[in-house]
């Protein structure tokens, strides 16, 4: 899993490399200058002169300067490298995603894939700077004081072979303890968060109800169990502090009372005073290096779950492929679909689709009807191939869609989704994604046959005007005929509508039919409606059920004899009747 | 919902230009660091100034232990050279003993002070939390269609977050560190003026870079908190319209914009964390040349034989130069410990600050004084009862003659007169009135924005009105109580929205005390009972996520149940049914008629089929009623509504 991960660092590769070793040369300096220190004191103590004070204050000078250049070197180069692999992490995954099929996408959410790519990621850079900078620094840290504990101390660096396994054990010890708890607690929190997020959305609701201090009471009881369990991991983890005090303590007043006999019974051969403040530094270093380390630790196997949500999207693989040698033009807009049964996935009881045999001429204009949950959508996204058919085959222009440039058939079957988006930038901009080289004049001509233009020419900025994240300023209607341009300047060979004119009024809505019939006579139109009246006109009505074809004809046809074209259409007529 | 939407965005255009400051790194406002500890003191009166000394205790009493290791230091050497061990071993003990008293005091303190510090956090933020939640449930629904979902949420997780890094860790440490600083500060000029000069001077240029680097690095934190923001709205864009992106072929140009914003996240990240990592370093290496300063300094004086000033008035001599050298090392270490809590204590209190700014909110004001009693009939006299008759009145208390009138409740609302506006220099009702009879059901029909919505949120006082006068059973409904007035009006939204909890608990929401059977009944009057019976687990079905697990038209027939369980006298339904398609429709719609049925009904509806049977139709253009009527009527008018109804204008 990590060894997927590590193959974003690229580029990075010699900062991430270098951050290490920076970080060593840095911590020996670290390790030296109490080394240096005690000969100072020494020195000084001795009454040496000011020449040997002056240089070994000139070598320690020397070596802070050192320190500090190694210590600003890997500090450059640890945050180039983590916001690098950050970056190449970031795009590895959305360059992943854009790969994905339909299925893909489908099977990560829309949030958890935003959270995926932002708060995974930061926490997987935060880990990564740890990484090659703190979990490096403090085993280094630990081990270089030790040995200079020893070297200095002889005999006295034993204490630290005492405490170095107590500190250790205690707070790896309360560490492992408490991650699990934590991992807990966390989900719980984050239902509190989201109880809370619900109800934000609902306020109309609970305030309808006279519904607040129910609602208060609610997130009190919540907030406090969240509170009970928080208290009570913290306070595990407050011994921490305490027992790296305590593990401190012992070695001073064994370093001291025991250091004292050693200097005085030996006359300072064995220890001498400058040794012995020596050690009480290196005492310091030695175990607040564990309690970083042990920090670390925890860390790291915090960030686990991130790093396994993040390779799940990289290593998603997209279900459809292009193949070997694909064909690069289409043809004609004729469509058929022979024999085609389609399940979402592999596990699904249900075929979402069953027997489709269906034969479109180029140029023709459908419509599809059926309740919901019929499967219209799933019926015409295995045109363009959104989906791959599970049984059968799916031709367009007489050929089978699997052997069709991708990008190639996906431009020649336009697609006006259900749930359609625009995106932020001006009306031109979103327009241009049909087709990037349009003309002003093909725009324009692509909104008057979807009706787009009376509305456009109304706004002040006209085809400047600028639409917001989601196309949250323009209306339903607006928007949806905003799409139906868009899918116009493709110039496809087949147009497909998704239930694209719901919230366009039944004038427009048959204007923008008869348009298209009018400018688009070559183009295949199929047309997914509710409302029959907008598939009326059609040369062919395709009435789906559950899946499967429960007739085909024309309007008048079907009005005499289908059971449920004859129900759609009544309910619908009814009151515009009588 | 959608009608009300574009004065909305007015209103929130207006917002943003107002003080708040969110994304922009965070106004501090003046006076947030003392208001925090206001609130913890209110919180915990005896724990926290006992926290307070502790925290002084333990950094006092970890300050004096190199005074006594001094105190050993200087024995030993006065005597290693020609003393024995058994000479000093009383005295070395003896300072031992001290040490090892202070020790245990010391770690007594810590522990203490540990376990305290993890309950007085948690229950700050815990009673935070509450506090910020109980104010935002009072708060007008105004508060809400201004401030995006998003910022609100930003409350409880980052607002909170950095609050619990400033208690739990910012706060202690400065104290701590500064009271440690101040202690050494005190030990040094004791000992000699002239080196504490010089430790100072070395103080001042390693606070000179803190500062520099230090407010760089703040400086390229905002500019990475706004980066990381464009990101994810960005990447959120993306994902949404993941779909679009594929369908037409426009990966390749997702990819290179992606690129961009992704390489200037990086660039500045980048130089967020370089700043922020390179401290660490210049503060330790400053710290060891003022070791050396420091020494050859002392070393100098002592050869040049530089009478000292000091408050000891000891004569400069290595016990002093020896222990100086090691204050230095605590000074500045504790100097560093100040600078690195800099940012993390910016960045709480714009926390803080924000967080307060919710609790100033001013909530929604409620004068009402009218309240809704059960009742039963004797003699022709309304009655008060305590036990539920399923009959209810309007309890009228009046201030002047402290007479109590009570009126039955029966469901007239009237507007009279209105003018209404989100904003008040911009009117977008005007002059509406409105005569809705018990059991009537009253349509409203018009374009978006023309103020349908509008007046439905004025009907429950989710907005007050500027002029003009609503009466309910001929009551003004600025003298009903808030909770009363809403609690006898029944709202289905277009927005279903329905909450964690089981089936069962959903529909009881509309009447919190309704028995499993009152539920089961009112989810069969709606015709809700028949699929919630082929749930999985009936009514025990759990629902997570909005009821993602339903279908639309399901979700809705919840709704409604809710409503109908509520059994209020007047409903108001919004655009109930327009979200799904026209065979479920029928299904709701069934429902609905059956709760409608005997009530003030108050519709907006998107088809014209659903409004046609009311009683009054009322068209409205740009805030104002240009028709009313019934269908027949309007229809024989040739008006707008018969245009809107043949199809020649667009309904939104």
């Amino acid at each position: 899993m990590y060894k997927k991960l590590a193959k974003s660092i690229r580029e990075y590769k010699r900062d991430t490399l270098l951050s290490p070793f920076f970080v060593t040369l840095e911590v020996i300096m670290e390790c030296l200058i109490p080394f240096v220190i005690s000969n100072l004191v020494n020195n000084i103590k001795d009454g040496a002169g000011m020449n040997l004070v002056l240089k070994d204050g000139l070598i320690l000078v020397m070596m802070a300067l050192l320190s500090l250049s190694f210590g600003i070197i890997a500090a450059v180069v640890c945050s180039r490298a983590s916001t690098g692999f950050a970056k190449n992490l970031r795009k590895d995954m959305f360059y992943s995603i854009q790969n994905y099929s339909f299925e893909n996408i489908d099977k990560f959410s829309t949030p958890s894939l935003v959270t995926r790519l932002t708060t995974d990621i930061t926490n997987v850079q935060m880990a990564f700077m740890m990484l090659i900078r703190v979990a490096v620094r403090s085993p280094l840290m630990l081990i270089f004081a030790f040995f200079m504990a020893f070297k200095l101390g002889g005999k006295m660096a034993w204490i630290f072979v005492v405490v170095v396994p107590i500190l250790g054990f205690g707070i790896f010890g309360i560490a492992l303890k408490a991650m699990p708890i934590f991992r807990r607690i966390f989900k719980k929190y984050d239902a509190l968060n989201s109880s809370v997020e619900e109800n934000v959305k609902a306020i109309r609701v609970v305030k309808s109800f006279d519904r607040e201090e129910y609602e208060k009471e609610k997130f009190n009881k919540a907030s406090g169990e969240v509170k009970n369990d928080f208290t009570s991991v913290e306070r595990l983890l407050a011994w921490n502090g305490p027992l790296m005090q305590f593990c401190l303590y012992a070695v001073m007043v064994f370093v001291i009372s025991f250091g004292s006999y050693l200097i005085m019974s030996t006359h300072g051969r064995e220890l001498d005073v400058g040794q012995y403040s020596a050690l009480l530094t290196y005492s310091f270093m030695i175990l607040s290096s564990l309690m970083m380390f042990s920090m670390v630790f925890v860390m790291l196997t915090m960030s686990r779950e991130a790093v396994e949500r993040i390779v799940q999207v990289i290593d998603e693989k997209p279900t459809l492929a292009n193949p070997e040698n694909p064909v690069m033009s289409v043809d004609n807009g004729s469509i058929d679909f022979e024999k085609v049964s389609f399940k979402y996935s592999a596990k699904a009881k249900k075929n979402a689709l069953s027997d489709i045999d269906l034969h479109i001429k180029s140029g023709e204009t459908i419509g599809i009807i059926g309740g919901t949950g019929s499967s219209k959508s799933t019926l015409i996204q295995l045109i363009p191939r959104l989906y791959d058919a599970t049984e059968g085959c799916v031709k367009v222009g007489g050929r089978d869609v699997k052997d069709y440039d991708i990008k190639t058939l996906r431009d020649a079957v336009s697609v006006v989704l259900q749930k359609n988006t625009l995106f932020s930038g001006t009306i031109i901009e979103n327009l241009r994604w049909g087709n990037k080289e349009a003309s002003i004049e093909e725009i324009k001509e692509a909104c008057r046959l979807s009706c787009a233009d009376e509305f456009i020419e109304q706004f002040p900025d006209k085809y400047e005007t600028h639409i917001e994240q989601g196309g949250t300023n323009v209306s339903g209607g607006q928007k949806q005929r905003l799409c139906i341009a868009r899918a116009i300047l493709k110039k496809p060979k087949i147009l497909i509508m998704d239930d694209s004119t719901s919230a366009v009024d039944t004038k427009t809505d048959a204007y923008i039919r008869a348009a298209m019939k009018e400018s688009l006579p070559e183009t295949t139109k199929i047309i997914i409606a509710q409302r029959t009246s907008s598939i009326e006109n059609a040369d062919k009505i395709i009435v789906l059920d559950n899946g499967r074809i429960n007739a085909i004809g024309t309007h008048n046809e079907l009005i005499e004899s289908n059971a449920i074209y004859k129900e759609i259409y009544i309910s619908q007529n009814k009151q515009e009747k009588d | 919902m959608a009608d009300n939407k574009k004065n909305i965005d007015e209103v929130q255009k207006e917002a943003m230009k107002g003080p708040r400051g969110r994304g922009k790194g965070g106004v501090i406002k003046k006076g947030t660091a003392k208001r925090v500890i206001k609130m913890v003191r209110s919180f915990y009166p005896v724990m926290m100034p006992l926290v307070i000394f502790l925290i002084i205790f333990s950094a006092v009493v970890s300050s004096i232990p190199a005074v006594f290791t001094q105190n050993v230091i200087g024995l030993i050497e006065s005597n290693w050279e020609n003393g024995s061990w058994e000479d000093i071993k009383s005295d070395v003990f003896k300072y031992v003993m001290i040490l090892v008293a202070l020790y245990v005091l010391s770690l007594i303190a810590a522990i203490v002070f540990n376990q305290l510090m993890a309950v007085i956090t948690q229950g700050t933020l815990d009673k935070m939390r509450k506090k910020m939640f109980g104010r935002m449930q009072d708060l007008p629904v105004k508060f809400f269609d201004t401030n995006g979902h998003g910022d609100i949420m930003s409350y409880y997780t980052n607002d909170i977050d950095a609050l619990r890094q400033m208690i739990s860790q910012s706060f202690p440490q400065l104290l701590q560190a500064g009271i440690v600083v101040f202690t050494v500060f005190c030990i040094m000029i004791y000992y000699s003026l002239w080196l504490t000069i010089v430790v100072v001077t070395g103080l001042a240029i390693m606070l000179f870079i803190t500062k520099k680097i230090g407010g760089k690095s703040s400086r390229f934190f905002i500019q990475q908190q706004q980066q990381v923001a464009k990101t994810e709205a960005f990447i959120e864009e993306m994902m949404t319209g993941q779909k679009v992106i594929k369908v037409f072929n426009h990966e390749e140009d997702a990819e290179r914009a992606f690129d961009q914003i992704n390489e200037k996240l990086c660039e500045v990240s980048n130089n967020a964390n370089k700043n922020a990592n390179i401290l660490g370093p210049i503060l330790n290496n400053v710290g060891n040349i003022l070791y050396v300063v420091v020494a050859i300094t002392g070393s100098a004086m002592l050869i040049a034989k530089v009478p000292n000033v000091s408050i000891s008035a000891l004569p400069l001599g290595i016990s002093i130069i020896v222990p100086f050298l090691n204050m230095t090392k605590q000074f500045c270490g504790n100097v560093g410990q100040v600078s690195n809590q800099v940012n993390a204590v910016v960045m709480g209190l714009a926390g803080c600050s924000r967080i307060f700014q919710l609790l100033d909110e001013v909530p929604e004001a409620d004068e009402g004084y009218v309240t809704l009693v059960n009742c039963k009939e004797e003699n022709g006299n309304i009655v008060e009862t305590k036990e539920k008759t399923g009959m209810w009145a309007w309890k009228h208390p009046h201030s002047a003659d402290g007479s109590i009138t009570y009126t039955k409740l029966t469901g007239a609302v009237t507007l009279d007169d209105v003018d209404f506006g989100y904003n008040p220099d911009k009117i977008v009702l005007h002059n509406i009135t409105i005569n809705a009879k018990p059991g009537q059901k009253v349509a409203f029909v018009g374009a978006t924005g023309a103020g349908k919505t509008t007046i439905t949120n004025l009907i429950n006082r989710f907005y007050d009105i500027a002029d003009g006068k609503i009466r309910y059973d001929g009551i003004n409904i600025n003298k009903i109580k808030k909770g009363a007035l809403r609690t006898s009006l029944g709202v289905v939204l277009q927005d279903t929205h329905l909450f964690t909890g089981s089936v069962m608990d959903n529909i009881r929401y509309g009447k919190l005390d309704a028995s499993d059977e009152e539920c089961i009944k009112a989810a069969k009057l709606v015709g809700a009972d028949d699929f919630i019976t082929r749930l999985p687990d009936g009514y025990d079905t759990m629902l997570y996520n909005d009821a993602a697990n339903l279908s639309q038209g399901q979700r809705q027939l919840l709704s409604i149940a809710r409503a109908a369980v509520s059994d209020p006298p007047v409903m108001i339904m919004d655009e109930a049914t327009s979200s799904i398609d026209t065979r479920t429709e029928q299904i709701v719609q069934r429902g609905m008629d059956a709760l409608m049925k005997g009530r003030t009904v108050f519709v907006i509806a998107h088809r014209l089929s659903t409004v046609k049977n009311s009683d009054v139709i009322i068209v409205l253009d740009h805030g104002k009623i240009i028709e009313r009527g019934s269908h027949e009527e309007l229809i024989n008018m040739k008006g707008q509504y018969y245009q809107l109804y043949t199809g020649a204008f667009e309904l939104e």
